[in-house]
């Protein structure tokens, strides 16, 4: 599978916030069921052929559910994220769980502190397997602007836990944690999806002045 | 740890001889992961059955060493800390470590003169961030009782002001827009348009929540005589803001000590009254917010109408900025009530000492008292009606 060539620098999602949604179906990656297609083989209308494994990882990664663990700042984000304009539904990352044990996925959405450490520790114990752990923001990738003199800071939630994807940003927008859910559904698929470029975005970098 | 008492709380029938039933005290932790506590809080509450008879708050979860930072760091750089510390109204932050410096320099013979005009910018864009900060309020706590519409609707309407927030300053939720001496920029023409265009559109979208939520007869059920404060109780405990007002009394430091040029503007400081229940109870701080909003909106208004002609949005300040030794004390109107902040300086770029008077920290601690003899649900109500912060409160 070969990546399209770039042209000059690669685009940041979070270039222009308001166009994802008219943007939408261009953003959303629908080589999913593309991939499940070429080892789904129909046999009939009725019977496909695949291997177990395929279909799997093809629910887990339609099927995250995020635990509601808001820490701080970046969690106001989160639940941008998972409100009216960016809607986590479209990834099937919307239902919101209380308890870890219903959980698939941990976004860790903030400051981590020594006191807050042990119990993300406990709570991703009480995570049912396959689980998966986003770090949100620089507090919880490295201690961000906590990091000279927060005395109580720990830096970086990946001394705790193992994080699988980090989104960094202070606090990251909704678009860039929709990223970040896309490239872990990339990890869970065990490959990285197509990323189709919105049109919009070449418009947009030649209005940029230089 | 577990003590056997008789039952006081359950009603018997009339006729009936009270028959003492005897039940387990249960030690209970309600967080510091737990969906209605608004963050890291942890209660630490002891229930008898589903009654409630002992709260105590357990805080820390979230402290990062704001106050300390402040030490180390220029008057400038701390302004970015204070975005952090209510991260929904980051915007009123500012302004208040701002007013906080510039007032400090007053006092200890620095003349500080701020533009006009940036008066105005910072009266719409702090007013306008008074509402996103509760609609967030409005949003959460209808999760917290179990209505899951009004989140989304709140949110449409948040993600227009942080729109405009965008275009003013850049940023979404952290903003460092104000600085001391004035704003860090003027506000574009495009965003000036989007303010307008939010007034004639909000008063309408005011409506829709009222008849979504607020006498929304399950919503009523669930918050009304709940959580009863009487004001008496709420000055004892240091509370401010819409949890002081929601129990009748009129104090807002925009009308009772007015800063920057709040008594220029015609606005009312709406209190609670006890419309479906009694006064003070989780109803009336929950439409103290709503009420504010719209209080809010008309500021919005005024000031917008009467904004002078473009102009310098910076005092001029030097750029190093030195405050001669001494302290000062100021205090303003944040969404979640009363903020100051106390500066001590000894002649250097840095302060010697900042403290921070939160109003979320006040507000929280009277959990203690009100907790007691709740159920446990209704606890979720009344910490959803306190609209707590815990950045603000652990810093």
């Amino acid at each position: 599978m070969s990546e399209p060539k770039q042209t000059g620098p690669e685009v940041a999602f979070n270039v222009v916030g308001d166009q994802i949604a008219d943007d939408r179906e261009q953003m959303l990656d629908f080589r999913i069921d593309e991939d499940l297609a070429k080892v789904a083989t129909p046999r009939s209308d009725h019977v496909i052929v695949a291997r177990v494994e395929d279909l799997f990882r093809w629910a887990q990664l339609s099927s995250i559910w995020p635990m509601t663990f808001g820490l701080a700042c970046c969690a106001i984000e989160m639940m941008s994220a998972a409100g009216t304009r960016y809607d986590m539904d479209r990834f099937g990352a919307g239902a919101m769980r209380g308890t870890p044990r219903q959980a698939d996925l941990m976004i860790v959405s903030g400051t981590v502190t020594a006191k807050m450490a042990t119990r993300i520790k406990r709570l991703y114990d009480q995570m049912p397997d396959p689980k998966w752990v986003i770090a949100m923001g620089s507090c919880a990738i490295g201690g961000g602007p906590y990091f000279k003199y927060g005395y109580h800071v720990v830096k970086g939630v990946d001394m705790m836990v193992p994080v699988d994807v980090y989104v960094p940003g202070c606090p990251p927008r909704p678009e860039v944690l929709l990223d970040g859910l896309m490239r872990l559904q990339d990890k869970i698929r065990g490959k990285r999806g197509k990323w189709r470029k919105p049109k919009w975005v070449d418009e947009y970098i030649n209005t940029i002045p230089r | 740890m577990t003590d056997v008492r008789p039952h006081q709380d359950i009603a018997t029938p009339a006729g009936d001889i009270a028959k003492p039933i005897k039940s387990e005290l249960l030690h209970i932790n309600m967080g510091p992961q737990h969906p209605s506590t608004h963050g890291v809080l942890r209660l630490f509450i002891t229930t008898d059955g589903e009654m409630v008879t002992k709260v105590v708050p357990y805080l820390g979860y979230l402290h990062r060493c704001a106050e300390k930072i402040a030490e180390g760091n220029t008057y400038h750089q701390y302004i970015i800390y204070t975005d952090r510390m209510d991260y929904l109204a980051a915007m009123n932050c500012n302004w208040t470590y701002c007013l906080a410096v510039e007032n400090t320099l007053r006092s200890l013979g620095v003349e500080v003169e701020i533009p006009e005009y940036a008066e105005y910018v910072r009266v719409i864009i702090g007013e306008l961030n008074r509402i996103a900060s509760h609609l967030i309020a409005f949003g959460t706590y209808g999760l917290d009782i179990g209505a899951m519409t009004p989140f989304f609707h709140a949110l449409r309407e948040r993600e227009a002001i942080l729109n405009i927030f965008e275009k003013v300053c850049g940023a979404r939720l952290m903003y460092s827009y104000y600085d001391v001496g004035g704003v860090k920029w003027d506000i574009p023409d495009d965003a000036m348009d989007e303010i307008k265009l939010f007034i004639d559109l909000f008063p309408a979208k005011l409506d829709e929540y009222n008849e979504l939520l607020t006498g929304n007869k399950i919503f009523v059920e669930r918050t009304a005589n709940v959580g009863v404060l009487d004001a008496a109780t709420c000055i004892d405990y240091g509370c401010t803001g819409p949890v002081l007002r929601g129990s009748g009394v009129k104090h807002d430091l925009r009308k009772d000590d007015p800063y920057s040029i709040y008594d220029r503007f015609d606005f009312d400081i709406p209190v609670g009254t006890g419309t479906v229940g009694t006064v003070g109870d989780c109803w009336d701080r929950y439409h103290v917010r709503m009420l504010e909003m719209y209080e809010s909106w008309r500021i919005i208004q005024q000031a917008v109408d009467r904004i002078p002609p473009r102009g310098e949005v910076m005092a001029k300040m030097p750029k190093n900025l030195k405050v001669p030794p001494g302290q000062g004390y100021y205090r303003a109107e944040n969404p979640k009530g009363e903020m100051g902040f106390y500066i001590i300086s000894d002649g250097g770029t840095v302060p010697f000492r900042c403290k921070t008077r939160s109003p979320a920290f006040h507000n929280l601690h009277i959990i203690e008292h009100v907790g007691k003899g709740q159920m446990i649900s209704d606890l979720c109500a009344t910490i959803g009606s306190l609209d707590l912060v815990l950045g603000e409160i652990d810093r």
